[in-house]
Order: C-alpha cells, then sequence, then structure tokens
C-alpha cells in the first residue's frame, strides 16, 4: 500500500467513532475598525516601535525622502516603481551580485496599521523575492490608501495565489537571552516612507 | 551532551540533575519571566483575544475531524500550483525523501529554516548518515548545532545558553563548520548575531537546496506559510533552487481567510510581538521568483495515533508558539533537556505519549507527571488546549499500561486517601497520627522511607503541623475567643 493511503487509512481508522459535527467557526474576531481612527498615524507609530524610520510626505516629495533615507547609497529598483527613483535595475542579478548591491527601494501591496506591518506580493514595483531580501537597506514606499486598519483586513484582500512577504520592522532576533538585537539575516535598516496625497 | 535525545533518563532523574545547575536556573528564570511579560502586555492589547482563541481552537477542531478530505484538499491544490507532494508514515521515510531530493540534485549540503518537524524526525543524523551537511541557520539552532547539544525550548532552542557560553562556542566551533568568528568576539548579542550572518552568508549565497517545515499549510490555496524574525527563512525560502518542505498532517487550516486568526494567535503568543519580523507564503511554484523545484512531504509519524486519542486529540490543534513552556512552573525550573525531546515543557508532556504511545519507554510514560495540573498553560494557550485534562488522561492510561505489577506507592497512596477522606472520623484519627509523625518527620530529614520514597525525592515533605484543623477548631471555635 502507499504512503499515502495508509496515512489516509489511519486518518479514517482514528476518527471512525468520532463526533464528527463541528459546531460553524465564530468569526466574532473580525470586528469592525475603530471609526475615524487615524490610520496613517497609527501605522506610523507600530512602524517606529520596530525600531524601523518612517515618514509621511506628499507624494510630490516621495523620490525626495528616499533620497534622504539613501544617505548616498546606490539601491536596486525594480521594474514598475511608480516614483522616479535613481539606481541599478533588475536585469536577473544572481545572489551573490544582489550581496554587493548596498540598498533596494520597493513599493508594497499594503500596510497594517495595527501592527506596522508591510505586505510585498512581488508585483510590478516591488521586485522579484530576492530584491528586497539581500541589501542590507530596505526603502519601502507605501501610500496612505494602501493602508489597513488589521490583519483581517489585509488578508481579505491579499491573492495567495502570490508570494508574499509581510515585513514588520527590520530583521531582529532574540535568540540570546531574549535580549532583541535587530538585523541578523535580511536588511538591518528598515526605513519606511508613506505616501499621503491629501498631504500639503 | 550527546547530541540525541535517544537514552535520555525519566522526567525525575533528569529533573534533578538540571535543578541542581544554578547557571542553567538563573538562565531560565531571566529569559521566561521577560517572555511572559512580553506576552501578556500582546495579549492584552487585543480586546478580541478571546474571540480569536475560540475561533482557533474550532478551525483546528474541524480540521482534524475532517482531516482526510483536508490533506486530499491540500494535495491537489499543491500539485495543481507546481509543487510535488510526498507521504511520509514515519521519520525513516520523510528523511529518505528528503536525502533523495538532495541527491537528485547532487547536492552535498543544505541549508535549513528552523523547523520543529525536523527536529522530531531526526532529519540532520539522517542526511549526515547519507553524506548530506545540514545547515541549521536561525540563530538559536546555530548554537545548538556548533556547541553540540540539544534544543531546550520550541522558539529559542538555545535559552539555557547565556551569552558568555555563546561567544564561548562560537569562537570554539564556527572555524570547523564555515567561516570562523571574527578576533576579538565579545560577548555582546548584536555582535553575536553579527558573527552569525558573516557565518551563514556565504551559505545562503551558495546552497542548492533548502530544508524547511510550515507553521500553516492552506487547503484551498495550496500555500504554505513560515513566520520568523531573523530572515534566515527568507533567504531559505528565495535563494535556493529547491525547496523541500516537511509538514506533519496537522499542520492543515481549511481556507486562506483562516490565517487572519493565525497570523494574530501565534506572533502575540510566541515572541510577544505584535508581528513577527517576517512571515513568507508561497503556493508552489513562481516562475522567475524563488525555488523552481518544490516538495512538499507530509508527515505521519504518531499524529494517526494521536487523532484516535479522544481526549488527546486536541493537543494536535497545537501552533508550537511554546507560550504555556514559558509559564510553566516546572519547565520555567528545570529547563528543556530534562523532558527528553525536542518537544518539552507542558506540550511536551502530552505530545510525546500521544504521538509515540504509552506504556513502551519509561522515559515517555514518565512525562505526563512533569506536571503541578497548576493549569497556567490552558489559561495561554492560543488554542485552548486542555493540557490538564489531558495529563490526567494520559496518567491514567499509563497506569493502566503498567497494570499487572504492584500498585506504585502513588497508586497504594492514592487509594490509602481516598478511604482515609471517605469517613469524617477516620480523617481525624488520621490527622492526630500525623501531629505525632510530624514531629518524627522534622528528624527524618523530610524524606519518606520505602516505596514512598519516590514521592520525597522530588519533593520536600511539608512538615504536619502539631495540631490538625479539627483538634484547633475544637479548641478555639474558630478562633472566636482570640
Amino acid at each position: 500500500m502507499s504512503a499515502r493511503d495508509e496515512i489516509l487509512g489511519r486518518v479514517r481508522r482514528a476518527l471512525a467513532d468520532a463526533d464528527r459535527s463541528s459546531p460553524p467557526v465564530s468569526r466574532d474576531y473580525r470586528v469592525t475598525p475603530p471609526d475615524g481612527a487615524d490610520l496613517v498615524a497609527l501605522f506610523v507609530e507600530r512602524v517606529t516601535d520596530y525600531r524601523a524610520t518612517a515618514v509621511v510626505v506628499p507624494d510630490a516629495d516621495v523620490s525626495a525622502a528616499v533620497e534622504a533615507a539613501l544617505a548616498g547609497r546606490r539601491p536596486i529598483v525594480p521594474d514598475g516603481l511608480p516614483w522616479p527613483v535613481d539606481g541599478l535595475a533588475d536585469t536577473g542579478q544572481a545572489a551573490a551580485e544582489l550581496d554587493a548591491v548596498d540598498a533596494v527601494v520597493t513599493g508594497a501591496a499594503l500596510g497594517i496599521a495595527e501592527t506596522g506591518t508591510l505586505v510585498l506580493d512581488h508585483g510590478p514595483g516591488q521586485g522579484r523575492r530576492a530584491l528586497s531580501l539581500v541589501p542590507d537597506v530596505h526603502v519601502c514606499i507605501v501610500r496612505a490608501d494602501q493602508l489597513v486598519y488589521g490583519v483581517p483586513q489585509a488578508v481579505a484582500l491579499l491573492d495567495p495565489a502570490r508570494p508574499l512577504t509581510w515585513v514588520s520592522g527590520p530583521s531582529a532576533t532574540s535568540d540570546i537571552e531574549l535580549d532583541r538585537v535587530e538585523g541578523v539575516h535580511g536588511p538591518r535598516t528598515l526605513h519606511v516612507v508613506v505616501a499621503d496625497s491629501f498631504r500639503a | 551532551m550527546t547530541g540525541t535525545f535517544v537514552g535520555m533518563p525519566a522526567f525525575p532523574t533528569a529533573a534533578r540533575d538540571a535543578l541542581a545547575d544554578s547557571q542553567l536556573r538563573g538562565n531560565l528564570a531571566r529569559a521566561t519571566g521577560t517572555i511572559r511579560a512580553k506576552r501578556a502586555a500582546a495579549v492584552a492589547e487585543v480586546p478580541e483575544w478571546e474571540a480569536l482563541r475560540a475561533a482557533g481552537a474550532a478551525i483546528k477542531d474541524d480540521v482534524l475531524l475532517h482531516l482526510e478530505d483536508y490533506l486530499v484538499q491540500l494535495e491537489a491544490s499543491l500539485t495543481a500550483s507546481g509543487a510535488t507532494v510526498h507521504w511520509a508514515r514515519d521519520a525513516a521515510e520523510a528523511c529518505a525523501i528528503v536525502a533523495a531530493v538532495a541527491k537528485a540534485h547532487d547536492a552535498d549540503e543544505v541549508v535549513k529554516v528552523k523547523s520543529m518537524a525536523t527536529q522530531e524526525i531526526g532529519l540532520n543524523e539522517a542526511l549526515a548518515e547519507a553524506g548530506i551537511a545540514a545547515w541549521e541557520t536561525d540563530l538559536a539552532e546555530l548554537i545548538v548545532q556548533l556547541g553540540d547539544d540539544l534544543p531546550s525550548h520550541i522558539l529559542v532552542p538555545a535559552i539555557h545558553r547565556n551569552r558568555a557560553e555563546v561567544r564561548e562556542i562560537f569562537q570554539r566551533a564556527m572555524g570547523t563548520a564555515g567561516r570562523p568568528a571574527p578576533d576579538g568576539l565579545t560577548d555582546e548579542p548584536a555582535e553575536l548575531a553579527a558573527a552569525a550572518r558573516e557565518h551563514l552568508r556565504e551559505k545562503f549565497l551558495r546552497a542548492k537546496v533548502a530544508v524547511s517545515g510550515a507553521n500553516f499549510a492552506v487547503a484551498d490555496s495550496g500555500t504554505l506559510v513560515v513566520v520568523e524574525s531573523e530572515g534566515n527563512g527568507r533567504m531559505c525560502l528565495t535563494l535556493p533552487e529547491v525547496l523541500v518542505s516537511v509538514v506533519g498532517i496537522e499542520k492543515v487550516v481549511p481556507t486562506w481567510a483562516d490565517l487572519d486568526v493565525f497570523l494574530q494567535l501565534l506572533p502575540r503568543s510566541s515572541t510577544g510581538e505584535r508581528m513577527n519580523p517576517y512571515t513568507s507564503t508561497w503556493t508552489g511554484v513562481t516562475p522567475g521568483d524563488g525555488p523552481q523545484e518544490v516538495h512538499v512531504v507530509l508527515l505521519d509519524n504518531g499524529r494517526t495515533r494521536a487523532l484516535a486519542d479522544q481526549v488527546g486529540r486536541q493537543a494536535l490543534r497545537c501552533i508550537r508558539c511554546s507560550a504555556c513552556l514559558n509559564v510553566c512552573p516546572v519547565y520555567s525550573r528545570t529547563g528543556g533537556h530534562a523532558y527528553g525531546s525536542v518537544y518539552p515543557g507542558p506540550i511536551g508532556a502530552i505530545l510525546n505519549p500521544l504521538l509515540r504511545g504509552v506504556g513502551v519507554d519509561d522515559q515517555v510514560d514518565s512525562l505526563p507527571y512533569a506536571s503541578s495540573l497548576c493549569g497556567a498553560c490552558y489559561d495561554v494557550c492560543p488554542v485552548a488546549i486542555d493540557i490538564p485534562s489531558v495529563l490526567v488522561e494520559l496518567r491514567s492510561q499509563v497506569v493502566d499500561a503498567h497494570r499487572g505489577g504492584l500498585p506504585g506507592g502513588e497508586a497504594a497512596a492514592m487509594s490509602a486517601a481516598s478511604w482515609v477522606f471517605g469517613r469524617a472520623r477516620r480523617l481525624a484519627a488520621a490527622e492526630r497520627v500525623s501531629g505525632l509523625t510530624g514531629r518524627l518527620a522534622t528528624r527524618l530529614a523530610r524524606r519518606l522511607p520505602g516505596p514512598a520514597s519516590a514521592w520525597t525525592d522530588a519533593r520536600d515533605l511539608p512538615t504536619p503541623p502539631r495540631e490538625s484543623f479539627r483538634a484547633w477548631w475544637r479548641r478555639t471555635g474558630g478562633g472566636g475567643d482570640a
């Protein structure tokens, strides 16, 4: 008998006497976000808690804010980034070549205010996964209208068929005496730029 | 340490050694205290926490009760998205599948994401026998691997090591596995983390094959999820050409939407953060991005045995957050090694006997007793596993499995106790005797003789009061004359 058939047979036998009527799952936890919550302010506060930096700028000032965050580093820039940023194009560099690149600038699919999380779905303007992983500095631009309140609102919008990377602050570890250290294998520095078109 | 849990003594013996290690107790007290406070704060922030817990438990129960359907669905979605699905009845079969994939690509090394399932099946040892080096890339796992040590915590496997010990291990062993530790390495955690970054980067950049587990496997979309902090997971899941993920069959969740429960429950329970630094999800193969050959090994290895246990089945809801370890008065003093398994603490005390069966191995049979039944584990469990009830059930199974021999000291004591407590006059008489023997006991160094010594070997015998409550009540009328 194949391992598959044997395991499925064991599952059947294990549950032969079980009462299979499970009650429906209550979704009470999907509460309506607080009325009039300032998502931008909450997002910035929560991102900063992770010891990342965050600035809110009008759309026209995004390129300048990115340049300030880069502080002279020359980034790799994925195709389709809607803001003009000077840097290397993604030409399919191997991981070892990306290791020689100082920084990366990407957009995001959305941001979660409550947890200070950026989600990349690696579509246009976000690049393949290696791009936002190997360089040591990640500058990520998210539009204010891409922010949602909490995790349920984010999961509902995301497409599972795409590879997703959820980023909450810079790479970190607490593995030595549970003392939090920012920066292990992922980008050790994360700068977030929130583009808010309603901001004068 | 020998690098294997095989042949570990039963819990009481191992615990006594651990308790005598004051360095270990200091490391553990500091670490578990820190993380308990962080978790409590992160959970208190979420008003709907109890609703999330109830949903987490209900979703997992639904999965377990319809596991066959969900596994068949998961297999179909994975296959449709370009992944190759394998099934493994036990550890040996799972290890052989991983080794075969690596060999098919002429790989003599793999990089590994921290994974409880691959620890459980002893994958590193099996790959070593096949001539393949398995590099652990999580910082704590690296410390354990380089120290030829054993993991002692689900989330922070090197929790028993302090910074000075980590520095010593890095200086001694990094050079034998690759890039040596930098000269002048201090014991600052930031410097130690930087040394790990340098040491592992060359391995990430050259690895052809990566091995991971998965925190969740989504049946309707065929998506696997890895939750992590350091970015070593992203490295392994992104850079190599080939990815093999070993996934316990209980890791299934029905729908993509169900992740909105678990991606809230897990980080807050585990590291006490609103969200862990990195979560990666992938669905089979994405052309031009990440591994172009993706394998998933669905692992039984005792899970169907646990599934058959009506009371114990709920242990398969576990999402490996380790909150129960950090609050446990037993774990936070003995540490994880005393449990003799990669699954220590309260969840290990039920999971090991459920996965491996009782009445076979004395070490496993000792685990349901490694608890004071205080219930703190149940309170913090994000999927509401009633660990105390499962412990009590497993204790009765252990007793049943050993029936036929003479009753042990505890069984005899329990039946004697029920006789005494059954009648008020017997209790009064017993208390008079106890008052007498109590005076004697202080002189016996708080240790009971004969078969009852097993009880006092693990506890100090409290000295009975000179006067029983009943005698005191008769004399004073409840203190009203004071």
